[in-house]
């Protein structure tokens, strides 16, 4: 415990290690809340995409643009008939529904999309429904009718008959000033009116109106109206478990072979040495490469090669030469005066004492995996179901992201990235220096 | 003294004495050589394996190829009133030559050592898909023509950063704590993160939002006439990736050569040297560079060899048309040849580096040295 705190106590001095502590714990933090909030099963569901997402906007920046604008970007606005004041009239073998769904408008620009999702309940003859745009400034514009079957999405943005009236994108036409020239918003309270004809006593109708924005939530969304909040939270652990597993698979096995071959030397350690240098010859990300493309972008199979890969690395000769001289050491020839086996004195004396040496390395080398994970994902080879940072950022660079201006889709898992290399890279460093002497009174 | 009579007791017997280094030396150097020919063998091998699947990347493409021939003899016209057993034949004697041309029928296990045999012998053979630019189906052709375009761009990268890291650390190291010192010390960090990652930032920065450099090839899309349009094309096309690797990898590059030479100019001999007065840059060169030579002769070497097949990630953000690009499209094409072409040479270069490199430190650090070096 007071190696510990005398640890922290050197630590303090150094403020970015403080801050690569702090970022750390809320890297933590978010892990923990991401593994709670959204259970891995239903992560891996949701970033599938589909049906799930059919009301969120495609590529909708996040809302927090919004504060470097002049003007707002519109959020996405949704009407439910739920809450609309609903008139209903009989007569004879028919019902007529009157739904106005009403909603106010002022933003700067257009939404990016407009639909209608109906929800009807009969047993055999479809509802007809009939669609009016009422604009604040006192003008109808008929939509036309249609018949609407159990689940239906009503198109209003692809409505060629509409666009044609209006010379304009249905959903850019609907909330314009009239007029001709460059289309501006017409503020005001803009109401679609729902005629509705069942004809059946039993039937029922429930509709809702989605009007697409341009901002969504902190994160904005994607190509496939995914939230990309789901994948930068999910993120998080993947990322951090990735990185931690990697380096302390790696560092933990090769220094136990590394001890094991300079305690039993002759053949044994011959042996580790060619493997080593065999290993070394292997080229690591052409073999990642070939095997996401032969076998499988699973992340654990992935973790497991660059595991086996990193075992034998240049590190083995590193430690090999740390560890001959500890041999020899006085202590360790005590050890074996009272009997203790090869297994006891490699892992109770050889290794701790070279461990605090390697603590340093260690954590900086945390980021690196994390970054390997993030380079397999943007060639392509990204795990195939989990939503990770480097899978954002490759379906960014795969939708052109940079040229069609969607910044946030590349800065927001580089941001994330960045962070965590940061933050590893920094309590690294200074670790670096209070374990290493020499480094120490420079 | 005592090494003054050694000295003395041991050019008395000089003429046997070389001749028993010199056989120590021959001794040494194939051993070496050996052990470096079959740790390549080896390296190959499980290449070839994995690139291979273990065999397993010939079903696919059987079943790839017959699919394909089908394919194409039912879409040919002066086949279609064959009769449909005819054309089957056909089309499974297409398959079986194409089978034999690729010497698939061959049990893999064989043709593995076929292909370490003639990798070893860089015999680097036909592709089996792709072809170089030229047309060419010859492996040597295609990696040929990709090579100078990695070498630009990674020479050129790689000796920026390793020149002025070395020139900028040495400086740092003289006058260390100083607020520039600090500054680098406290960007060091940054280097977490590799150059396609500020390669994606700089292209977002200088490609698009303020547009001052092409977002990425090597040069403009109709290759300009001349040559000096041609180089200016080329320039303006390598600033943002150079720029990237640059940024990524300076800082911490600079951190650690200073730090290694900070550690290197505290020593005893230093000091001393200092205590007689010699002039500072007297002390750089012949007591703080000369004993460090071997470690940065090492990292040079293994900067070079890093050349060869670039880098796979920083070259697909950039569509930057060199080896890395080339490998991970052949590995994407399953072709065998090109992928073990490349694993080989780069296997090779390894070694001949790290032999190299033995001889070199030999040459340079006197503890190494078997015979001489006393006379100065």
């Amino acid at each position: 415990m007071n190696r510990w705190r005398a640890l922290y106590a050197s630590l303090k001095r150094y403020p970015s290690a403080i801050a690569g502590i702090a970022i750390i714990g809320f890297l933590l933090g978010l892990s923990l809340y991401t593994l709670v909030a959204i259970p891995y099963g239903e992560a891996i569901a949701r970033w599938r995409g589909g049906e799930h997402w059919q009301q969120y906007p495609v590529n909708a920046r996040p809302a927090w643009v919004n504060w470097f604008r002049a003007e707002d970007l519109p959020p996405t606005i949704r009407v439910e008939s739920a809450t609309a004041p609903i008139e209903e009239e009989a007569f004879t073998g028919a019902r007529r529904l009157r739904i106005p769904l009403e909603f106010e408008y002022a933003y700067g620009e257009f939404p990016s999309e407009m639909n209608l999702f109906v929800r009807a309940q009969y047993a055999e003859l479809e509802p007809f429904v009939r669609l009016t745009w009422h604009t604040p400034d006192g003008r109808q514009i008929p939509m036309g009718g249609r018949r609407v079957s159990r689940e239906e999405r009503v198109s209003i943005s692809q409505d060629w008959n509409l666009e044609r009236r209006l010379g304009r994108l249905p959903h850019v036409g609907l909330l314009a000033r009239p007029g001709d020239g460059e289309p501006e918003v017409l503020p005001g309270t803009y109401r679609l009116v729902i005629d509705a004809i069942l004809f059946e006593p039993e039937a029922k109708l429930a509709v809702t109106f989605v009007s697409y924005g341009r901002v969504h939530g902190l994160a904005g969304t994607d190509h496939q109206r995914r939230d990309l909040m789901v994948a930068l939270l999910w993120g998080t652990p993947v990322a951090l478990a990735f990185g931690l597993i990697a380096a302390i698979g790696t560092t933990l096995t090769t220094l136990l072979i590394a001890a094991a071959g300079v305690w039993f030397g002759g053949w044994v350690d011959a042996a580790i040495q060619r493997v080593t240098e065999v290993s070394m010859i292997l080229p690591l990300l052409p073999i990642l490469v070939m095997i996401g493309t032969l076998y499988s972008t699973s992340i654990w199979i992935m973790l497991g090669v660059v595991v086996a890969f990193g075992i034998f690395s240049a590190g083995i000769k590193m430690y090999r030469s740390m560890l001959l001289p500890i041999r020899e050491a006085p202590y360790i020839e005590a050890a074996r005066a009272y009997g203790a086996g090869s297994g006891r004195i490699i892992t109770r004396y050889m290794i701790p004492r070279i461990l605090p040496v390697l603590i340093p390395g260690f954590v900086t080398l945390i980021p690196s995996y994390v970054f390997l994970e993030a380079s397999l994902a943007v060639l392509g080879l990204g795990d195939p179901v989990l939503p990770t940072w480097g899978k954002v950022l490759y379906d960014a660079q795969a939708q052109g992201a940079l040229f069609y201006g969607y910044y946030y889709w590349v800065l927001e898992p580089a941001a994330l990235l960045m962070l965590t290399g940061l933050a590893f890279a920094m309590l690294g460093f200074a670790l670096d220096r209070i374990f290493n002497p020499r480094l120490r009174m420079i | 003294m005592i090494a003054e009579s050694d000295h003395v007791a041991a050019s008395g017997t000089r003429g046997a004495g070389f001749l028993r280094d010199l056989r120590r030396i021959a001794l040494f150097t194939v051993r070496r050589l050996f052990g470096l020919f079959v740790t390549v063998l080896v390296g190959v091998y499980l290449t070839i394996v994995i690139a291979n699947m273990g065999g397993k990347v010939d079903e696919l493409r059987i079943v790839q190829i017959r699919s394909q021939i089908a394919e194409a003899v039912r879409a040919d016209r002066s086949f279609l009133d064959l009769p449909a057993e005819e054309r089957n034949a056909l089309i499974e004697s297409r398959v079986r030559l194409e089978i034999e041309r690729l010497r698939l029928d061959r049990p893999f296990v064989e043709r593995s050592f076929d292909y370490l045999y003639q990798a070893l012998r860089l015999d680097l053979g036909r592709a089996e898909q792709m072809h170089s630019d030229a047309g060419s189906r010859q492996v040597y052709d295609i990696i040929v023509e990709r090579l100078p375009a990695t070498l630009l761009l990674f020479g050129t990268a790689n000796l920026l950063i390793f020149f002025s890291s070395l020139f900028v650390a040495l400086r740092l190291s003289r006058r260390y704590g100083s607020a520039f010192d600090r500054v680098v010390i406290g960007l060091a960090p940054t280097s977490a993160a590799p150059g396609w990652f500020y390669g994606i930032f700089l292209i977002l920065v200088f490609a698009f939002v303020v547009p001052l450099f092409p977002a990425g090839g090597m040069v403009e899309a109709p290759p300009p006439e001349g040559r000096l349009a041609y180089a200016v094309s080329l320039l303006e096309h390598m600033v943002l990736p150079v720029a990237a690797m640059f940024l990524s990898s300076i800082f911490v590059a600079i951190y650690s050569w200073r730090t290694f030479f900070l550690i290197h100019s505290s020593e005893d001999y230093v000091e001393m040297a200092r205590a007689k007065g010699l002039p500072a840059g007297a002390i750089e060169r012949r007591y703080v560079l000369r004993p460090t030579l071997p470690p940065i002769v090492t990292s040079f070497a293994l900067m070079l060899i890093g050349l060869w097949g670039g880098a796979i990630i920083l070259e697909r953000v950039f569509n930057w048309p060199g080896l890395g690009t080339l490998l991970f499209t052949a590995i994407g094409q399953r072709d065998t040849p090109v992928i073990i072409a490349s694993v080989v040479i780069f296997a090779y270069l390894l070694a001949l580096t790290v032999f190299v490199l033995d001889v070199v430190y030999a040459m340079l650090d006197p503890r190494v040295k078997l015979e001489g070096g006393a006379a100065r």
